[in-house]
């Protein structure tokens, strides 16, 4: 113990007064940190795709890190001056509620890099990243028209937030784009952090919208996503799954996944921001073209897509990231056009 | 067992509720144990992290200061024989009195804002409660079913208002705008650096404040007098010609106001802006802090105290041993919960036997004495 209470007061005296408890000896400086949202780190969905990045880091480099779970708001700028006063770098947050407690803490530890995933921080030592969400849902929502007979589509959100209407947004305009007379349901499992792991209403709502003669369905649910998939798969329509790739779930239901890639993104975070050599503060957009969002084709629904129907979507890829297509972002304004 | 007599008051309010947290450590301590960790180390870590230095002094007193006043809600409707359980659910929609009137006045001066923005959210927490009141002195709706539907009806409400009508268009998240730093709640840290970054701040005298008020008001007055007759028997406070429909709703408006002051401390005086879901289930920790605190204002003063020393610490835990996790600690609160709330009972009769035991020996050994004094 008297090493640890050394090291203690040696690091509380460098931190200014900042108390630092590291009983964790072995630590060595410099390690990556991660701090999840309030999800939680196994919340199936956002932060256990950032969990798995950093997971995959650590297998890939063997390296140690550092990650810690917020469980209240007023937890964010304590866990924040935790991590940067024992020296860990850079540090990665899951999440678009980080804003406020990044602006406050980012000035103070100017030699501290800090990657903020979903939402935006205009510090010179932060990376912002975020995901083009819409065009993802765009491929899908299109592909959904597509695939769909009775020329309805739904969609099931988890909690009712505007990052969640992005995603419908970009979805119902793909639809509407390949399908001018689609209809698409939209519908949200709730309006509390609940919302994202309440897979037997999940599972309602997707019932609902199949007797209002729906036959392809998108969860944008978090764990909730898994009640739509599996009613899907029962009724024998196609589903569409969310942020990691479902495909393998229910073969032959699940038509793809809209795909967003957070884990590579920590893993990148983890590799080049600690270095100011390779760490790039500012904004960094993940959309098509970086392979940050996209639809997932494997063994498991390739053959649900027929050519004709994958170069169609090919074609309408090329189209976005070109700038022919424009998908509107329900964000910038709180509105969707259809 | 023919011979049980109440316990003596000092056991009943300290040995009872000591004995029942101990057993509470103890338990947890051996699921510290279980997963491979050393629990003596875990409870340093905890009193450490909770009162061991500044900043982790801050966050206790923060986090007391929501458990101060979700335990005086819960506690003034309980001495009028109510279950107010909705406390989150009015704490949460108090935070919409709260910030519209801070954004209103932002650019005055924090002693305007701050009391009107208390007005406006213990009005606002009030009118929340006061409707299941309502239904329960009207129409028989029992108010555990109605307040806990009203969480629900809250976070609905709040969700509506936040994204579709507070939010900024160019933020992602869903919270309102800003509080200009002139109409925030000032941080103890301004007159006191001990406290370091931590987000203690001047609401902490208001929470004190309301357990003076509390004691006051449910002890010292003609109110809280006929409040506590409607609690320990309806019947004789009808019969001693008080309304018992105009109480019912008096002590519920009461509570919810009480339980909108956390509105103060997190949207006033912490986020300076209003979140989702930024009350965290204090509400419901309230319930806990009442029941442990015997709904006095004492020992609601101290069981707070005690929940914010196990948030903080718990916090503090997770950093220091990463295997100890977040649902372990919420496993320990929960454990704490469990023996002082729902378990609390369960050493008081061998406790009670105890102390007859205890009471007929001294009585045979006064008597002892006496006859041989008298013998002598």
């Amino acid at each position: 113990m008297s090493i640890n209470k050394t090291l203690r007061k040696g690091l509380a005296a460098l931190a200014g007064g900042v108390a630092v408890t590291t009983l964790m000896a072995g630590t060595a400086l410099a390690d990556p940190a991660i701090i999840y949202d309030l999800g939680g780190k196994f919340d199936k969905s956002f932060n256990e795709a950032a969990y798995n990045g950093a997971e995959a880091w650590a297998a890939e480099t063997g390296g140690n890190y550092l990650d810690f779970e917020l469980q209240n708001d007023a937890q964010r700028e304590q866990a924040l001056r935790r991590f940067a006063s024992q020296g860990a770098n850079p540090i990665v947050m899951a999440g678009f509620s980080w804003t406020a407690a990044l602006e406050a803490v980012a000035p103070e530890f100017p030699e501290t890099n800090f990657v903020v995933i979903d939402t935006v921080v205009d510090q010179p030592n932060v990376q912002s990243i975020l995901f083009d969400e819409h065009t993802g849902s765009f491929l899908v929502g299109a592909l959904a028209a597509m695939k769909s007979e009775t020329g309805t589509v739904a969609f099931v959100g988890g909690m009712d937030v505007p990052l969640i209407h992005k995603f419908y947004c970009g979805y119902a305009q793909g639809a509407k784009h390949v399908d001018e007379g689609a209809t698409v349901i939209e519908n949200y499992t709730g309006t509390t952090p609940a919302a994202w792991n309440d897979p037997v209403t999940a599972g309602e709502l997707t019932q609902a919208a199949i007797d209002n003669d729906a036959d392809v369905i998108f969860a944008a649910a978090g764990g909730s996503g898994i009640g739509v998939l599996q009613t899907a798969a029962d009724a024998g329509v196609y589903s569409i799954g969310v942020d990691s790739n479902q495909n393998y779930l229910h073969p032959g239901s699940v038509l793809t996944s809209m795909v967003k890639r957070v884990d590579t993104a920590v893993q990148t975070a983890f590799n080049e921001a600690g270095d100011d050599a390779t760490f790039q503060p500012g904004l960094l957009m993940l959309g098509l073209a970086e392979d940050g969002v996209g639809f997932a084709v494997d063994e498991n629904n390739e053959s649900e897509i027929s050519a004709e129907q994958m170069a169609e979507l090919e074609a309408l890829e090329e189209q976005i990231i070109a700038g022919e297509i424009e998908v509107h972002d329900y964000t910038t304004d709180g509105s969707c056009p259809v | 067992m023919s011979v049980r007599r109440p316990l003596p008051r000092w056991a009943d309010i300290v040995l009872l509720p000591a004995i029942n947290l101990a057993m509470a450590f103890l338990i947890s301590g051996m699921v510290v144990l279980m997963i491979g960790e050393n629990p003596l180390e875990a409870v340093q870590v905890i009193l450490y992290g909770a009162f061991g230095y500044g900043d982790g002094v801050g966050y206790t007193l923060y986090y007391a200061t929501n458990f101060v006043f979700a335990g005086l809600a819960f506690a003034i409707a309980a001495h009028a024989g109510l279950f107010n359980i909705g406390g989150n659910g009015q704490a949460y929609v108090a935070g919409l009195g709260a910030i519209l009137v801070g954004l209103a006045l932002d650019q005055t001066h924090w002693l305007i804002v701050m009391p009107l923005a208390m007005l406006a959210a213990g009005a606002v927490g009030g009118f929340w409660a006061l409707i299941p009141g309502y239904l329960q002195a009207k129409r028989g709706s029992h108010v555990v079913i109605t307040t806990i539907m009203f969480n629900f009806i809250a976070a609905a409400l709040m969700v509506y208002m936040v994204n579709r009508v507070l939010k900024p268009n160019n933020t992602m998240a869903p919270e309102s705008e800003t509080l200009d730093v002139m109409g925030r709640v000032p941080q103890l840290r301004e007159f006191i650096p001990y406290f370091g970054y931590s987000p203690v701040n001047l609401t902490i005298v208001v929470a004190v404040a309301f357990l003076v008020l509390a004691y006051i008001l449910i002890w010292h007055t003609k109110l809280g007098y006929q409040l506590r007759t409607l609690g320990q028997n309806p019947v004789a406070s009808k019969y001693a010609g008080m309304s018992n429909s105009r109480l019912i709703m008096i002590a519920m408006t009461l509570s919810g106001a009480c339980a909108g002051m956390i509105a103060i401390n997190e949207v006033m005086g912490v986020q300076h802006r209003l979140v989702l879901d930024f009350v965290a289930d204090a509400g419901f920790v309230g319930i806990a802090v009442a029941l442990i605190g015997r709904n006095h204002p004492i020992g609601i003063g101290l069981a707070a105290i005690l929940f914010g020393a196990l948030y903080q610490g718990g916090q503090e835990l997770q950093f220091v041993i990463p295997a100890v996790t977040r649902e372990m600690i919420e496993v320990i609160q929960a454990l704490i919960i469990l023996f002082t709330g729902a378990m609390e009972g369960l050493f008081r009769p061998a406790l009670e036997r105890g102390f007859v035991l205890l009471s007929l020996e001294q009585k045979a050994e006064a008597t002892a004495r006496a006859t041989v004094d008298s013998e002598s």
